[in-house]
């Protein structure tokens, strides 16, 4: 396997604009029909646009879309599931991060009872 | 080549039923799969589990692995099958695999043969004259550390990615990458790299490659969004009086924080517009940690015995 070094400078995703619905299908190798019932679920939400022709999505909509994809195709899971999965996941995340600012500010302390 | 002991990545014996392999399966998949795992290696747990159960799911398969585990010794690294091996079996020529089998070691390869007809699935070739679209965008997650978003360091990454080869079949090839991060990039944000990505078809563009940034711990601060905290120890004296104490920033300088009088433990101090840069910069938090000098110096516990018997100060009156 050869191995070539490849200099390059990298985007903020989040931070670039938005995308309609075929960019979307595109980026993720799907079809619309799988989006809109994303969409449907609530998994992903369209930033704006009243029917499906106009909708634009946030970026990060296509990771969401792409994490959505694989855990049908890997795990077997329904589109329910996959919202109620990637939700929990969500709040695992957040939860996650509040135990790790909440452990940051008490190393003192704890330092200190030992 | 080196051997894979199938069961073993499954964590089943070697006597398991088809109901148990596929059970353990479903449950590591759940587990390691790289959308659920915060593990960095999760993605190449869950290749691995993938393959065992490519084996072992399918009886004659797995006979055919089974009759090749007989020879094998534990810590036998150059592991070599029998040039007669697939005599009872016809594992060769590919075509035979349903999974996605670019993924795969090359232990499974010279076994069972790579999906070559698989390959074509998605990334078909010839499709009519003039088809082109662009590849898929591909996903990985890295580990940077929070001074490399602070000053947009660049960071070297290896990675591999699907391409397309000589042969019209999709090999993986790992690439690395030297990579500019993004100035003031947050936790759970990704960087779009053009062109890194999937290949395209036709002459299409490849897709873009999407990195999820997690940041490693950092001994001293802690990052949440864009805002950066600090936990400064302060000798009680400084918490009541007020002082102005030297504090580490995350760009390696430092800078001089002033404590107000009377802060408790905690007392959060900002230092605005000094968190990650960029868009909306964030700020910097100094939480104060009042530490207590060691009682067992004889003059400490002279103060404290008489700040005892000559302040008037009851910090438990709300309990009752």
């Amino acid at each position: 396997m050869n191995t070539t070094v490849i200099k390059i400078s990298g985007s903020i995703l989040e931070e670039e604009p938005t995308i309609n619905l075929a960019q979307l299908c595109q980026y993720c190798q799907t079809h619309a029909e799988f989006v809109i019932r994303l969409v449907d679920q609530g998994v992903i939400v369209p930033i704006e646009g009243e029917s499906t022709r106009y909708w634009r999505f946030h970026q990060s909509a296509q990771i969401r879309t792409h994490k959505a994809l694989r855990l049908r195709r890997d795990l077997g899971i329904n589109l329910s599931g996959i919202a109620l999965s990637l939700e929990l996941l969500d709040e695992i995340d957040s939860l996650k991060k509040e135990l790790n600012q909440l452990n940051h500010m008490a190393q003192v302390a704890v330092y200190e009872e030992r | 080549m080196e051997y894979k002991d199938y069961y073993d990545i499954l964590g089943v014996k070697r006597e398991a039923t088809q109901d148990d392999i596929k059970r353990a399966y479903r449950k590591l998949a759940r587990k390691y799969h790289p959308d659920i795992s915060k593990e960095t290696d999760s993605e190449v747990k869950f290749k691995a589990l993938g393959e065992a159960y490519e084996v072992l799911k399918d009886p004659a398969k797995r006979e055919a692995y089974d009759q090749l585990g007989q020879d094998w010794e534990a810590g036998q690294q150059g592991f070599k099958p029998p040039p007669d091996w697939q005599q009872d079996f016809d594992f060769g020529g590919g075509g035979y695999t349903q999974g996605n089998t670019h993924d795969f070691s090359s232990f499974f390869e010279d076994l069972f043969g790579g999906g070559h007809a698989n390959s074509g699935g998605y990334h078909a070739t010839g499709q009519g004259a003039g088809y082109q679209a662009k590849g898929e965008n591909v996903r990985a997650k890295i580990m940077i550390d929070l001074e490399d978003s602070f000053n947009g360091n660049k960071q070297s990454f290896s990675i591999k990615i699907p391409e397309i080869n000589a042969q019209g079949q999709i090999v993986d090839k790992q690439k690395t990458l030297s990579v500019q991060i993004p100035k003031g990039i947050k936790e759970g944000q990704s960087i779009r790299l053009s062109k890194q990505g999937g290949p395209g078809q036709g002459s299409g563009e490849p897709g873009d490659l999407l990195l999820e940034v997690e940041f490693s711990p950092h001994r001293l601060y802690s990052v949440n969004e864009k805002d950066i905290s600090l936990n400064v120890p302060v000798a009680p004296w400084e918490a009541s009086l007020g002082a102005t104490v030297k504090v580490p920033t995350p760009d390696g300088k430092q800078v001089d924080m002033k404590v107000p009088p009377s802060s408790q433990h905690g007392r959060k101090l900002r230092l605005k517009g000094k968190g990650l840069p960029g868009k909306d910069a964030g700020d910097f938090y100094v939480v104060l940690q009042v530490l207590l000098p060691p009682t067992s110096d004889p003059k400490v516990k002279a103060y404290n015995e008489k700040m005892r018997d000559e302040i008037d100060f009851d910090p438990r009156k709300y309990l009752f």
